[in-house]
């Protein structure tokens, strides 16, 4: 697995995504560390981890999204080769607070870690099956070269950080 | 098409080549050359391309099964489905669909720009933003994409700057990309979250579940799509697959193909109506766990002229495309000019002939189809194997049969060709050049002599669209086969040779570039090899680039029957002119059977693929002139790339000891007849002006100039003071 998970930092570290290793103790300082106040949040649904102990504000109105600086959500599975993240567009709103501030903060298990696309699709698959077929994979900050030259942070985040977990 | 036609032609491609060409050449560029860095680090790139063509087949094949399945799985999920027949349809429903809304966002979407729904929306009160920010920018200025993945890509940033300052009048100026990006973001952020209804298109949908695949960098379709309440989706029929696991391929294949990223920033795949909350900005107490969730989605699903498509045994194939611009960027021509020349009324690049031809029609096509030299470089670029020049080739030939009149008959009588008496007659010329350089040769010097005076020049310009700054090939009095045959045939005899050729006599080599047929008989003969050059029909390049097919094909039929029977007697095709070797592995698939083009196939080589073989198979290079280290400057030939072929003569040529610099175009802008025609004459030299330039710097100024093709060696003789020659002739003997 650390090799999926080697494999999953470089890939992130060559869009300029920072990555934190931390595990259910360490947890909230690092979240803590990995946000830009204000910071709103979705629940992370994960057993011993929540954002209970943390500076986010979970379940934001769409007031506080609109003047958050970061958005913290979980993602349901990380893709090594690429270092793209699966954001569901649930029910709780992970799919507009990894998307309106200007820094997302995914929050990923390490055992959700896909070492390739064919893994993440042979994911990907039974999660449409069990009712959950709405996914964006999101590989970096958001990006234009519209305007004449590259710039980073156009109508998504500017900034992505990955926390993982580790068991 | 009169004279008159063809100069405000030429007029509009150099206003377009003044204005736009700088920045299309930049970008397309740059797209093209991240493709192939992209590709080559992919291993699968191959194998995926094999898939994903097989799944476009099948879906295709199935389409009306499909769109069944699509309809019951979005409406099991909650969603609707709507199938126009055509885009005021699609516009009636759509307006229906937004009502009394104010605001509509949209994300970039071309089939949106083929039913030109925004104009419809704004007509009916709503008020239209485009959120992807090229588009956007084109919506201010009020201009069409110039390209099919990256719109604006012929503005600049000091256009865009000049343009937003103008037009939003800030309290700032606008000046760098940060600045203009903030700008547009803020601008288009507050339309988004006071919109009522959002549009997106879909690059993919997957039947089975319903799911909207969109494929994005800037985030701005994610909002469009989950923002407003109401989400409209807007998909051609063909953007149907049948399942999810069918769409992992084409996820890895769209970014690379279209601009060399791995994988976009964001693939978003949406089975809706999503769950996601709904947001309300303006009244903003409530946390998004209580919001309502009430959405609303609709997927409006395209034909417009794709069931018609579909059942054309020709356009069917312009269904598979993914319309990842690869066929655009790999095109020197396109480079150059962009797609607002090299496009219709929606679709630009090389496959836009298909797809105008199909939804607007064949007048549309017709207005840029000629900017298709049939060069092939989009071919192995395209990520689905779309055979784009044949596309081409089809369209051309179909609009030269719609411009038949009734006085055919008397040119019908008078030429020596298959076709409708309406093809223009400046095709006509090109695509009988084999006949006409028969005379050509009788009659030299003659023929020469009259053929380059100024009157007869401006004749040729006027009659036939032959511009006279193109100086024109002469004509050798003795041919090739006549000099074969003067000196007694080959040199070799059969009897003592290991191996049997037949030197392919293509119309330039045996009529305009006789020394290089020369040279290829001496160094065939040099490695042991006994050779025949017996009369054969010419291949039907000619014709085929002209768009007329039934010529080409009578052509197919002949040149096979003249050379069945020396494959039959062992001997080995040689063929120095790489179009023709390219129509005997291509298009003679499609005129010939199946067998017989395999045939053809399998035993024909190119010249220097040719010699690369017999000294990679022990034969005795001794006799072949020393490189010494002697410095060459190489263009390949379009064609012979397409084939893999270039490797073949770098390696003979640095195996004699050459030091081989080659060129980095895609083509050299001559491609075969598009040079000396008046209204592309200038884009021509545009093109070529790349290759001048790389073989004028420092690195190949003192070079030795070689190139494959005939017409990039005439090319060549244009935009270089020193003498160009084929590869084959550095290996003469007789040097």
């Amino acid at each position: 697995m650390s090799d999926v998970l080697t494999t999953f930092e470089s890939s992130l570290d060559g869009l300029d995504v920072e990555t934190t290793r931390t595990d259910g103790d360490g947890f909230a300082e690092a979240l803590d560390d990995a946000i830009r106040e204000p910071a709103v949040g979705v629940p992370l649904g994960l057993d011993d981890v929540s954002l209970a102990d943390t500076a986010v504000t979970v379940d934001p109105t769409a007031a506080e999204l609109e003047s958050a600086r970061t958005g913290v959500t979980p993602v349901e599975a990380g893709i090594a080769t690429y270092g793209s993240l699966a954001v569901a567009a649930d029910a709780a709103g992970s799919e507009p607070v990894s998307l309106y501030p200007e820094r997302h903060v995914a929050v990923l298990r390490e055992e959700d870690l896909q070492a390739d696309m064919d893994e993440a699709f042979a994911w990907l698959g039974e999660e449409f099956a069990a009712g959950r077929d709405s996914y964006v994979f999101a590989t970096g900050a958001s990006a234009t070269a519209d305007m004449g030259e590259m710039v980073e942070g156009v109508h998504g985040p500017a900034e992505v950080h990955v926390v993982v977990l580790q068991s | 098409m009169s004279a008159d036609t063809r100069r405000e032609k030429a007029a509009r491609i150099r206003h377009l080549l003044d204005t736009e060409g700088e920045n299309v050449r930049e970008n397309a560029s740059h797209f093209n050359e991240n493709r192939y860095d992209a590709i080559d680090e992919f291993d699968e790139y191959e194998e995926l391309r094999t898939t994903v063509r097989e799944i476009k087949e099948d879906a295709i094949e199935r389409l009306p099964e499909l769109i069944e399945t699509v309809t019951e799985s979005v409406e099991a999920n909650g969603g609707n489905v709507y199938l126009a027949e055509d885009a005021a349809d699609a516009n009636q429903y759509i307006e229906n669909v937004a009502g009394d809304a104010e605001t509509l966002v949209k994300s970039k979407s071309m089939t949106t720009e083929e039913i030109e729904v925004n104009d419809r929306l704004e007509q009916s009160g709503v008020d239209v933003y485009e959120t992807d920010l090229g588009e956007f920018v084109l919506q201010v200025a009020d201009e069409t994409p110039s390209h099919i993945v990256g719109p604006s890509i012929h503005k600049s940033r000091e256009g865009i700057a000049e343009l937003f300052n103008e037009y939003f009048d800030p309290d700032e100026p606008l000046e760098t990309p940060e600045e203009l990006t903030e700008f547009a973001r803020d601008y288009l952020g507050e339309r988004i979250r006071d919109a009522d209804v959002g549009m997106t298109g879909a690059n993919f949908v997957v039947a089975d579940s319903g799911t909207i695949t969109l494929v994005t960098n800037e985030g701005n379709a994610r909002k469009s799509a989950v923002t407003p309440d109401t989400h409209v989706a807007v998909a051609g029929v063909e953007k149907l697959i049948p399942t999810l696991s069918d769409l992992q391929p084409f996820v890895e294949l769209i970014a690379r193909s279209a601009t060399g990223q791995p994988i976009t920033q964001y693939v978003t795949m949406l089975s809706p109506p999503v769950e996601t909350p709904t947001l309300e900005f303006e009244d903003s107490d409530a946390p998004l766990s209580e919001s309502d969730g009430d959405r609303e989605f609709h997927l409006v699903l395209l034909d417009n002229g794709r069931t018609a498509m579909r059942e054309d045994e020709q356009l069917r194939e312009t269904l598979y495309c993914i319309r990842c611009g690869a066929c655009a960027n790999s095109c020197a021509n396109f480079q150059h000019v962009g797609g607002h020349a090299f496009g219709g009324e929606t679709y630009s690049g090389g496959i836009a002939t298909g797809w105008e031809a199909g939804v607007h029609g064949q007048e549309s096509a017709a207005e840029f189809n000629d900017l298709c030299t049939g060069c092939s470089r989009c071919v192995n670029n395209c990520p689905v194997k779309i055979d784009i020049p044949w596309i081409n080739e089809v369209v051309r030939d179909r609009i030269n049969h719609d411009e038949s009149t009734e006085f055919d008959f008397l040119v019908e009588g008078l030429t020596p060709d298959e076709e409708p008496g309406g093809v223009d007659l400046q095709k006509r010329f090109f695509g009988n050049y084999a006949d006409l350089a028969k005379v050509g040769s009788a009659t030299a010097p003659l023929s020469n002599w009259i053929a380059g005076t100024a009157p007869a020049r401006a004749l040729m310009e006027r009659v036939l669209g032959i511009d006279r700054r193109r100086s024109l090939p002469e004509f050798e009095r003795e041919t090739l086969r006549k000099w074969f045959t003067a000196r007694g045939g080959s040199r070799v005899s059969p009897t003592d040779a290991d191996r049997e050729a037949v030197l392919y006599p293509d119309a330039y080599t045996n009529h305009i570039e006789v020394e290089r047929g020369k040279a290829a008989v001496r160094v065939l003969e040099a490695l042991g090899v006994a050779v025949r050059v017996p009369d054969v029909a010419s291949s039907g390049r000619a014709p085929l680039s002209q768009g007329m097919l039934a010529t080409a094909e009578r052509h197919a039929h002949d040149a096979y029957a003249d050379l069945a029977e020396q494959i039959d007697a062992g001997r080995d095709i040689v063929v120095i002119e790489p179009s023709d070797l390219a129509m005997f592995a291509g298009e003679y698939e499609k005129f010939l059977p199946n067998q017989s083009a395999e045939r053809l196939d399998d035993n024909s080589y190119e010249v220097m693929e040719y010699v690369y073989g017999l000294l990679e198979n022990g034969a005795d290079g001794g006799q072949l002139p020393a490189g010494d280290g002697e410095r060459v400057a190489y263009h390949s030939h379009c064609q012979q790339r397409t084939l893999g072929l270039e490797a073949h003569t770098v390696a003979v040529l640095e195996d004699r000891g050459y030091d081989v610099l080659t060129s980095e175009t895609e083509c050299c802008g001559m491609a075969g007849s598009f040079g000396y025609k008046r209204e592309y004459y200038e884009l021509s030299m545009d093109v070529g002006s790349e290759l001048e330039t790389q073989f004028q710097d420092e690195a190949a100024r003192d070079r030795t100039v070689v190139a494959s093709g005939t017409s990039c060696l005439e090319q060549l003789d244009s935009l270089l003071e020193r003498p160009s020659r084929h590869p084959v002739q550095l290996l003469d003997p007789d040097r």
